[in-house]
């Protein structure tokens, strides 16, 4: 069995997982407008980091003197963070680290040097398991955005198979102008908060943060907060289209279905799903679909999208994090800027904390390239 | 035990499969010799066009090692996964991408800008629907692909892989993939470390 013993959360709304917890229950969103002379004339809405802020974090984490990127300095917080919190060792030789990302350090690419070896996305993986003085080649999962999902998946097997027996799973992406300007070219942004399942929603909002989760196959090395399992995964493509979601849902059905006859939950022993729901108006329908195929309809459903925008490679792993802190607080969060049902199939969008206990939870993500993927989390009474 | 049934091999400006020399044209590019390939093989397939040069390499990988048999009569499309790896990721394009944003960006120029979406158009052709997953190393790294995708195969979240490596960076390129599954053939071989190793052509410290 494999825990998730230790986590953590880096975003606008704090640099931790119960901070960033307490943020969503009070209703708050990092999502603000932002406008950029150099990316365009027109202002959009965004989940950035704040520089300062992420500075003077970095600057107190006892980082050392190594010259490092913003998305490496995100990295190294969330996995300080999720470190000190369980007895598991980074240094341990029975311990992997496991990197989650679309684009790693695509803002160098800003200064024109396509041969800068931090391009490379095994690069910060590398930076930061040797900081930690990691002595394992660290992996690294860039599968759109099922890599967060992808890459606890992947930490699961490795574990239940015995090469390691802990694994440290780091994710994040930034808000750069090169994905900015891309789903700008989709029109794929909103002008305005994200609505995920709403009838009015027109798009994504973009996010930048980071997370990690530290799984282990010994439940006692979990700290404060409980650990939580995870019961099982998987994975399917839509064979349709590279950008555009299955019409029917059936593909991520079938990954969710799968998930659930392994993890041998029932459907209705799942206290609630949380969503990918990117608030474009083809990912939430295709999901709705999905779901009602799984008969799931009833079963609460959130998307954390209006709270963080779309963090990418780090969102199947920030929405997993929270999804087991929701597990632990009985509490399932709202979906922030829904307000009225705007998908063909009935689902249960969550407007409000509701306080439930629960032992189950299913995730779920889909991205381009036609990938989906399906993680069920259950609480632990070890 | 599983068993690799086909692989295929792209590098070099020549085109192996199963052993066998299936093209060569030592004088072209890397895109030349992409579209040349694609017209030896006489595919009707016009969206090889659009696609980027990472996934043109990984699309004729696997046409070429699949030519002859068609997947979904031998697997059920969920069962079949594709895991893939790669240097470089989509940095290829990205380059390219990034060049356009001083210009109108394209949409169909950024889907490009995610290494999976190679697995996607694999996918997409052969109507493959099971686990799919896309890894960065430095170098491939055969002992852990072929560890993973056959802890895919004994678990039983798959009943075929089509595992590999597919790789572009300028004029850098390299494609090696395989099937492996339950099923065996005149001339397949047991699928582990040392057969996906010689191959690829190196030959395991371990053998």
């Amino acid at each position: 069995m494999v825990f998730i013993v230790s986590d953590s959360v880096v975003s606008p709304l704090g640099f931790n997982t119960p901070r960033n917890f307490a943020a969503l229950l009070r209703g708050q969103s990092g999502v603000r407008q932002h406008l950029r002379a150099a990316w365009s004339e027109t202002p959009f809405q965004a989940s950035v980091l704040d520089d300062q802020a992420l500075e003077e974090r970095y600057l107190a984490g006892g980082f050392g003197a190594g010259a490092r990127t913003r998305f490496e300095k995100m990295l190294l917080l969330s996995v300080a963070d999720s470190l000190s919190q369980t007895s598991v060792r980074a240094d341990d030789p029975d311990t992997v680290f496991i990197l989650s990302t679309t684009k790693g350090n695509i803002a160098l690419l800003e200064n024109g040097d396509p041969s800068n070896p931090d391009l490379l996305l095994n690069s910060p993986a590398r930076k930061v398991a040797a900081f930690f003085k990691n002595p394992n080649t660290p992996l690294v999962v860039s599968h759109a955005c099922v890599s967060g999902l992808a890459a606890l998946l992947l930490g699961r097997r490795l574990l239940e198979n015995g090469r390691f027996r802990h694994a440290v799973v780091m994710g994040a992406d930034e808000v750069t102008r090169f994905v900015w300007s891309g789903f700008q070219s989709f029109q794929a942004l909103s002008d305005e908060p994200c609505r995920p399942f709403d009838s009015r929603r027109k798009g994504l909002n973009l996010g930048e943060a980071a997370a990690a989760a530290v799984l282990s196959l010994e439940p006692q090395r979990a700290g404060q907060r409980a650990p939580v399992r995870i019961l099982a995964g998987a994975l399917s493509n839509d064979a349709n289209h590279i950008s555009g979601p299955s019409r029917t849902g059936a593909e991520l059905s079938e990954a969710v279905n799968r998930a659930l006859a392994q993890s041998g939950v029932r459907a209705a022993d799942i206290g609630f799903i949380s969503a990918h729901g990117t608030a474009t108006p083809y990912n939430d329908e295709m999901e709705a679909r999905a779901f009602d195929l799984s008969g799931l309809n009833d079963v609460p459903l959130n998307s954390l999208k209006g709270y963080f925008g779309h963090t990418l490679g780090a969102a199947g792993l920030l929405e997993s994090v929270l999804s087991a802190q929701s597990l632990r607080e009985n509490t399932v969060l709202p979906t922030l800027g829904f307000e009225t049902p705007g998908v063909s199939r009935p689902v249960t969008v969550c407007t409000q904390p509701l306080r439930q206990v629960m032992e189950y939870c299913l995730k779920t993500a889909s991205g381009f390239g036609g990938c989906n993927g399906a993680l069920v989390l259950g609480k632990s009474y070890t | 035990m599983n068993y690799i049934t086909s692989w295929c091999r792209i590098r070099q400006n020549a085109v192996t499969a199963n052993g066998q020399t299936v093209f060569e044209d030592r004088a072209s590019g890397l895109p030349d010799f992409l579209t040349n390939t694609y017209r030896y093989l006489q595919i009707d397939y016009p969206k090889f066009y659009k696609m980027d040069r990472l996934c043109q390499l990984g699309f004729l990988a696997a046409e070429v090692m699949l030519r002859g048999r068609t997947l979904k009569e031998e697997y059920p499309p969920e069962s079949v996964a594709v895991v893939l790896a790669n240097r470089h990721s989509s940095l290829d394009t990205d380059v390219r991408y990034q060049e356009s944003m001083s210009g109108i960006p394209s949409p169909a120029l950024f889907v490009y800008t995610l290494p999976n979406i190679v697995i996607g158009e694999i996918c997409i052709r052969h109507q493959i629907k099971g686990e799919n997953t896309f890894f960065v190393q430095e170098q491939f790294d055969i002992p852990f692909l072929n560890d993973y995708t056959g802890q895919l195969l004994e678990q039983g979240a798959a009943l075929a892989v089509i595992g590999g490596w597919v790789d572009v960076f300028q004029d850098q390129y390299e494609a090696f993939l395989y099937l492996a599954g339950q099923k065996q053939t005149p001339g397949s071989v047991i699928h582990n470390r040392q057969n996906v190793s010689a191959l690829y052509g190196i030959v395991d410290a371990g053998s």
